[in-house]
């Protein structure tokens, strides 16, 4: 494309027009073609239509957390005791990796969701583990608390909480 | 792939053939009249040994996708039904997983032979990151090929790699989902990675044909690191180095066969052979054992992001050794410095690997942390300076007056040679 345009002062030419043109053209051809190269890998109409998961939460008893599969991740629903429950919103911002108040991370108290991912590189923390009773990676040896949130690296974040998370009844819960 | 004669066949077929396609004068050039450095030693047969398991891996590979399923729910029962039901199935996939193993071992001695004798420097830089490249598309290989049986460690292993680009700032995320095809690693993503799997090792093969092209401009290396001066320090490929590439394909097929037939599982995982799993994560997740100094630097860095980049820094930095490293003389052997710091960092290296095998607590952090940063170190101060400050051996005139002679470095015309080839300060 060395080409493009004559010195300054002279006027372009038609053939400086038409080479231009067609290196548009050009351009656009291929990014038209690339395009559907790239997106056939992102998750299709299908997979995003398989997104939401109900779950009857009647038979959870308090202290216990229930792994279900949402969007083929797992999704740990913890009954919170009152003792776990004070702990968490007791805990000042300032001893957090990444601050959160336990109050923005659930709409009852008593239930705690978060997605079972490992924010470091995925794997699946185990439950009532480590120094805070949340959850230990096994992998890598992050700790979470009772809220889910991250106390110690090498994960930068805390558990994800799903969105949205709809409570339909007392013992019904809709993720995503 | 030019050689020493132009090679003219005497049946008429032949020559009418070459006069149209010159490809048996091609072949004859690079493969039969190519003049080699006469003083290679047995680290140069490695790079004949990668040729075998290249074309081994695809052999195997090729008749095994006859009989896998690249499907969630199908792929562990297919690979089970390759073990147990079709004819020599245990054999073929012995050798494919046992060869991945074999042709790292081999690679990994061909790139420390590379360092030692300084085959990297002026004129072979452009040939040296035709390696690195190959060597990053090996990696992305065996790893999606370790991914293909669907065990545990194969589930956890991808979703751990493929977790690394979610430490890329803001687009991090949609780049995993994009590399996923979904919310998580599932059908889509096995899918792709068989795909890629299979089509990976012609591209590596193609690479391969530029890195002999490009080794074939200015010739091998050779273990005194100096030029080939005339045609008394040659020998030609054939018979000679087939001869001696031959060998060492034989040797190197003895101990491959030992793994295969006496202990298949020994570089492998119990935990694969228990089905993936998306909601158990393995209590020990650890890679391929070819994997494991990059592993350990990856857990060393307490940041994500910081891990991520040592990790695939530690190889992108290979590329600009040629640069790095800025004494002219080749062989480690006439560098006394160099030689041990090189030999430190081959522990280092290998130090790395074990920690990476051992679970992330106390005194193994630590060790990882101190060897992550000597790799870094060595290869961005350490080499950089040593041109500089270290005195270099004599190096002799030529490689016939080094083989010829017993004692090194007694005649004149060596201390003459030596003035002109250092560029060493002190000297």
């Amino acid at each position: 494309m060395a080409v493009a345009v004559a010195s300054p002062g002279t006027p372009p030419t038609r053939r400086d027009f038409l080479f231009i043109a067609t290196g548009a053209v050009g351009a656009v051809g291929i990014g038209s073609v690339v395009w559907p190269l790239i997106s056939q890998m992102s998750p299709d109409a299908s997979t995003l239509a398989l997104a939401s998961t109900e779950v009857d939460i009647s038979k959870i008893e308090p202290g216990a957390i229930v792994t279900i599969k949402w969007r083929g991740n797992p999704v740990f629903i913890r009954h919170r005791t009152p003792k776990e429950i004070k702990e968490a919103q007791d805990t000042p911002l300032s001893d957090l990796i990444d601050p959160a108040t336990d109050q923005s991370r659930v709409q009852k108290p008593e239930w705690l969701i978060v997605l079972g991912v490992c924010t470091h590189l995925g794997c699946v923390p185990l439950g009532h583990e480590g120094p805070y009773d949340g959850w230990l990676c096994p992998c890598h040896g992050s700790q979470y608390d009772v809220s889910g949130r991250v106390r110690h690296g090498p994960a930068p974040k805390n558990l994800l909480v799903p969105e949205p998370i709809v409570f339909l009844t007392d013992t019904k819960v809709k993720i995503g | 792939m030019s050689g020493s004669t132009t090679f003219v066949p005497k049946n008429p077929v032949l020559k009418w053939f070459e006069s149209r396609l010159p490809i048996i004068g091609l072949v004859h050039s690079s493969f039969v009249a190519f003049p080699n450095p006469r003083n290679l030693n047995y680290f140069w047969t490695f790079g004949g040994i990668l040729a075998f398991m290249l074309v081994a891996q695809i052999v195997t590979g090729v008749v095994l996708a006859m009989h896998y399923t690249p499907e969630s729910t199908l792929a562990f029962a297919s690979v089970e039904h390759i073990m147990r039901d079709v004819n020599f199935g245990w054999l073929l996939r012995y050798m494919h997983a046992n060869g991945a193993s074999m042709f790292f071992i081999a690679v990994y001695i061909h790139i420390a032979r590379g360092l030692y004798y300084g085959s990297y420097k002026a004129p072979r830089e452009i040939l040296w990151i035709l390696g690195v490249i190959i060597f990053l598309l090996m990696m992305a290989t065996a790893f999606m090929g370790y991914v293909l049986p669907w065990g545990q460690m194969s589930f956890w292993g991808a979703k751990v790699i493929t977790s690394l680009f979610s430490a890329i700032p803001l687009v991090g995320d949609a780049i995993t989902v994009w590399l996923w095809g979904g919310y998580s690693v599932g059908n889509a993503t096995l899918n792709r990675f068989f795909a890629l799997h299979y089509l990976l090792p012609f591209m590596i093969a193609g690479l391969v044909v530029l890195h002999i092209w490009a080794l074939h401009v200015p010739g091998s290396n050779n273990p005194l690191g100096v030029e080939v001066k005339s045609k008394k320090d040659t020998l030609p490929f054939h018979p000679y180095f087939t001869v001696k590439d031959g060998l060492a394909v034989v040797c190197f097929m003895l101990f491959f066969s030992y793994f295969v037939f006496y202990v298949p599982n020994y570089l492998g995982h119990a935990d694969n052979y228990i089905e993936a799993n998306p909601l158990v994560t393995p209590a020990h997740i650890v890679p391929e054992w070819y994997f494991l100094p990059y592993y350990a630097m990856l857990r060393a860095v307490p940041n994500k992001l910081g891990g991520v980049c040592a990790l695939f820094g530690s190889i992108l930095l290979l590329a600009f050794l040629p640069w790095l490293d800025t004494s002219r003389i080749r062989s480690a052997n006439f560098r006394p410095v160099y030689r041990v710091f090189l030999w430190v960092w081959f522990a280092a290296v290998a130090g790395l690997g074990y920690c990476g095998s051992q679970e992330p607590v106390g005194g193994i952090v630590t060790a990882s942390q101190i060897l992550t940063f000597w790799y870094f170190f060595h290869l961005l101060v350490v080499l950089p300076l040593l041109g500089f400050f270290e005195t270099p051996l004599k190096l002799p005139a030529t490689i016939t007056d080094a083989v010829l002679s017993t004692t090194r470095g007694s005649s004149g015309a060596m201390v003459a040679a030596r003035t002109t080839a250092s560029p060493s300060v002190d000297g």
